[in-house]
């Protein structure tokens, strides 16, 4: 039998060899010896940007039965789906981890699992739907893009399919915009107004500052993250503020400037006593949002339960069916 | 009433069915059982938008008057709505719904299989499209009405409830006018008196496999070939039209 | 108590044209076959990617471990008289 002393050294052994064949690039199946510390930082992060794709589901479905044409409730309603979708990606590929996706939504329910910040924002008019398209889908391309390369296998699979279905979210959110601000007075002010309320939770979306990341030296050591907040954010804000001086509207912030020297915007400082209330529990619509959620899934039980029971009298038949 | 006049008044029918329902499915999103099944809705509201879309388009070209299809989704009042009643009615639960897709997908599957064959090229058309997505929503219906009526005790009391309260909305889907009458005529409509005995036979056979019980017919509700809805239609439409009546001069 | 679950997980393997291999896409949850076929294709085909799909319970699936690795695939590492290239054909023969 193995001594204390005998299986910390294998276990020592196995983290060289599994650091090392991170380190040479390669990815992690499920059924590979991982160290508990890697798999528990997958779980978390994976298990929240599932709930992220779902609560996100909130906020643009606000808006889907008063979406402004037929053209507009389509679109609205296919990304909305695919977010659903995406969201289901990211369950299935955190189930490879041990966790079940009951076991994920009862830590969402208890608040010991999160989501992303941004839909804590309220969606007030038609033109938040453009921002969110724009702005908050944006930014998050940004990160999934980076997480196609991430070092655990099903989770960079399903970043994989997750960034080539997303491609035309932005351009959806990018249109309402660019359609508002070529109309009236009041879709211009509409469209602003949005721009303002969005543009800086959606910088915030990339958390901390490098200095003040709390998980990032493990996630980078076993390549989970590729690049850091401040990195991605900068690639967000240097791509925007194109696209925003080419239909017209202002970027809300006083600081944004061209560095010539370093070739990309430097901008204001990020109101980070909010980003933490809203963490915290303290934003528009935390609770909304996850009150939501479980009434929703509360309303459903007795829909799941119906099939459990349904399965469970016509298993034998359910068989013979082919 | 010319044939173009009653050929108007036709695939508007089908179109209001096709926006109305796909409003009501559009109202799940986010508020499903569990995700898969709000993918599984949201797929049919996304067919029937498609399908609306078509039939206004077609119906606006027909009327002659420059109406698009949005602007037959969105500039019309309560009164001008020719969508059957049974659409309209909230969502409710689960069952409620179920139900009502139930019933929808086994008339539509029977009327359009028929529709393939008319004269008219364009409803022709569309129907060959529509059949395939109605297949699919009626498996599905079928699946779930099956799964809840012989599923738990609640699960059967809520679809058997839904079955009974949906009833009365049934018989206006076979209601004829003189627009029928003249179309059918033409070989263009359907006559709705031949699919009413294999809908009810259908709905039959799934409710035998459910272990639920099919209504007695008693009172049907109709009024929509008039333009006489439920309150709930008028609800429905003001969300619906909220930005393009706030804002006219807009374009989204 | 509660019999409330999220269903029972299935693998889902769509072949993208006819004729190519069937390849893993991932997982859903259904209760029964025909709802995880449903589930599968709403999930998996929404841009119309498929022709056909495949559901498997999860727990079905037999797996390979990673601790077998050199027991079950060294071995066959070094048949290279398994590869066309191993042989040396005599020259100008073609079509072989």
């Amino acid at each position: 039998m193995d001594s204390i002393q005998d299986k910390l050294s294998k276990d020592e052994a196995l983290l060289a060899k599994f650091e090392e064949k991170v380190q040479a690039g390669e990815s992690v199946e499920p059924r590979d010896w991982m160290p508990e510390a890697y798999r528990k930082h997958l779980v978390r992060q994976m298990s929240q940007h599932a709930h992220s794709e779902v609560i996100g589901m909130q906020p643009e479905g606000n808006w889907v039965t008063r979406a402004p044409s037929l053209r507009a409730k389509q679109i609205l309603l296919a990304k909305i789906q695919d977010e659903g979708g995406h969201g289901l990606y990211l369950y299935s590929a955190a189930e490879t981890l041990g966790i079940s996706r009951k076991e994920m939504i009862e830590q969402l329910h208890t608040g010991k699992a999160k989501y992303s910040n941004i839909f804590n924002y309220p969606s007030l008019t038609w033109a938040d739907i453009g921002a969110i398209g724009w702005l908050v889908d944006g930014a998050a391309i940004v990160n999934q893009v980076s997480l196609q390369r991430t070092s655990y296998a099903p989770y960079s699979r399903a970043m994989v399919r997750i960034c080539k279905e997303e491609s035309f979210h932005q351009r959806q959110g990018y249109e309402i915009m660019a359609q508002m601000m070529k109309g009236t007075a009041e879709q211009r002010e509409m469209a602003q107004d949005a721009m303002n309320r969005w543009w800086w939770p959606s910088l915030m979306m990339f958390g901390p500052h490098d200095t003040d990341s709390p998980h990032s030296a493990d996630a980078f050591r076993w390549k989970i993250k590729r690049h850091t907040n401040d990195e991605l954010r900068q690639k967000f804000i240097d791509k925007t503020v194109q696209q925003a001086e080419v239909i017209g509207l202002t970027v809300p912030d006083p600081d944004l400037k061209w560095n010539e020297q370093k070739g990309c915007y430097d901008y204001g400082e990020i109101n980070w006593d909010e980003f933490n209330r809203v963490i915290r529990g303290d934003g528009p619509c935390n609770k909304q949002r996850l009150e939501h959620h479980i009434r929703v899934h509360t309303e459903g039980a007795w829909v799941r339960e119906a099939a459990e029971a349904y399965k469970n009298k016509n298993e034998q038949q359910s068989i013979n069916l082919n | 009433m010319t044939k173009q006049e009653a050929l108007f008044k036709y695939t508007l029918r089908l179109g209001d069915n096709a926006l109305i329902l796909s409003q009501r499915l559009s109202e799940w999103c986010s508020n499903a059982p569990f995700i898969e099944e709000d993918l599984a809705l949201t797929n049919f509201a996304l067919d029937m938008i498609g399908r609306s879309q078509a039939l206004l388009k077609y119906a606006g070209e027909l009327e002659g008057l420059n109406r698009t299809e949005d602007m037959l989704a969105y500039r019309r009042s309560e009164r001008q709505y020719y969508n059957n009643l049974l659409v309209e009615q909230p969502n409710g639960d689960f069952a409620v719904t179920m139900v009502r897709q139930l019933f929808i997908s086994v008339f539509e599957k029977y009327y359009y299989t028929e529709m393939q064959k008319s004269s008219d090229e364009m409803l022709a058309a569309i129907a060959a499209k529509t059949l395939k997505e109605v297949k699919y929503h009626l498996a599905h219906a079928e699946d779930w009405v099956i799964r809840l009526g012989d599923g738990t005790g609640e699960s059967h009391y809520r679809t058997q409830k839904a079955i009974d309260d949906l009833w009365m909305f049934s018989g206006e889907l076979f209601e004829m006018d003189e627009v029928d009458s003249k179309l059918i005529a033409e070989g263009i409509a359907i006559d709705l008196d031949k699919i009413r005995p294999l809908w009810k036979a259908y709905i039959a056979n799934v409710f035998n496999n459910g272990a639920l019980q099919i209504p007695q017919d008693g009172y049907m509700q109709t009024g929509s070939r008039q333009g006489i809805h439920t309150e709930y239609l008028g609800h429905l439409l003001s969300e619906m039209q909220y930005l393009q009546r706030a804002y006219p001069d807009a374009q989204w | 108590m509660s019999t409330d679950t999220q269903l029972d997980s299935w693998e889902v393997f769509m072949q993208a044209r006819t004729g190519a291999n069937f390849i893993h896409q991932g997982s859903i949850h259904a209760s029964d076959k025909k709802m995880a076929l449903q589930n599968a294709r709403d999930t998996y085909s929404r841009r119309g990617e498929g022709t056909s799909i495949w559901v498997v319970p999860t727990s079905e699936i037999v797996a390979s471990s990673p601790e077998d690795v050199d027991m079950l695939f060294d071995p066959s590492n070094d048949k290279i008289y398994r590869m066309p290239t191993f042989y040396t054909m005599p020259e100008g023969a073609k079509n072989i």
